[in-house]
């Protein structure tokens, strides 16, 4: 029941950069504008509603649609156990967005797997180069439009 | 032709020392690692057919036991173990993954490292059982002894 009227507040305060609000089985979603990430997120962080812990961070790819990508964000308050799903969408010609490592430390290896696998460039990121895929790997394999049997082997393969 | 009696028998000797004492390299990245630590740890004892050694540096091992999912990001690490290792030495191929990359056909994957280094058995299984295991090393074992030994003095063809 709470975090509904956290949502609601929130709604309130931030007007148009609120794209859309959902909710399931009292999971909260907000679709915000990607302008206001770094804002929205770091008003909910401080108090009053104190979502603390950047639970994971990922993206979806929705092929053929525009926008494409779609972010997710999950918070944690570890103080009041409220939890919050925060979406933004992304266009297929410019996928970036701001990083959150100014706010959470996490961020830093989670954005990297992002990068790594979608190819969303995140600004003000310190480091931000592949990290699963080796040096050299060309595209971004969890992009729906990666070929299927597209492999990169780095040495030689007998067969 | 009594030459030819002396080079065979010594052959048979050299697999027959070789097969009981096979010093193992595990190469371990996945959950086959969990049945190949029972089939070495005292239950099941791989101990029992000479390969209780467990080296940790591949060039005092005779075997690698490659148990687990190989990609394409390790493979380069797989090939300069193998390398590494000093003759005679054989490949055994531990569970779905390592033979034929399993479940995992993707661009991450290595489709079975026989495609990248020469396997002599392969153990099928997600993961295989102790007893499979133990089958496949006693298999080893008779492609040890029947096969022609290689060693210093023996005139190269």
């Amino acid at each position: 029941m709470e975090e509904k009227k956290i949502v609601e507040q929130v709604k309130e305060r931030f007007q148009d950069k609120i794209i859309e609000t959902s909710a399931h089985l009292g999971d909260e979603t907000l679709v915000i504008d990607r302008e206001s990430l770094l804002e929205i997120v770091t008003f909910l962080k401080n108090k009053p509603y104190e979502y603390n812990m950047l639970l994971d961070l990922t993206c979806v790819d929705f092929l053929g649609q525009e926008p494409r990508f779609e972010m997710v964000y999950h918070l944690l308050s570890l103080p009041k156990s409220h939890r919050l799903r925060i979406k933004t969408r992304l266009s297929e010609k410019d996928p970036s967005i701001d990083s959150l490592t100014s706010l959470w430390e996490n961020a830093n290896w989670l954005e990297r797997e992002v990068f790594d696998m979608f190819g969303v460039h995140f600004k003000g990121h310190p480091d931000l180069r592949r990290i699963f895929m080796y040096d050299g790997f060309e595209g971004y394999p969890l992009r729906k439009d990666y070929p299927l049997r597209k492999r990169q082997p780095r040495i030689p393969l007998k067969k | 032709m009594e030459g030819n009696f002396i080079t065979t028998k010594f052959n048979h000797i050299l697999g027959w020392a070789r097969k009981y004492s096979l010093f193992h390299y595990p190469y371990i990245t996945a959950c086959c690692g969990m049945e190949y630590m029972s089939t070495v740890c005292s239950h099941f004892d791989i101990d029992r057919f000479g390969a209780g050694w467990t080296r940790f540096s591949p060039r005092q091992s005779d075997l690698i036991f490659v148990v687990g999912t190989i990609t394409q990001k390790l493979a380069p690490v797989l090939k300069t173990v193998y390398e590494q290792m000093t003759e005679p030495k054989w490949v055994v191929a531990f569970g779905a993954c390592a033979v034929s990359g399993g479940i995992y056909d993707n661009y991450a994957v290595l489709q079975g490292i026989d495609s990248i280094i020469p396997v002599d058995v392969y153990i099928p299984g997600c993961p295989p059982r102790p007893e499979t295991v133990l089958n496949a090393f006693i298999k080893l074992q008779e492609k040890i002894q029947n096969q022609e030994q290689d060693w210093r003095w023996k005139k190269r063809k």
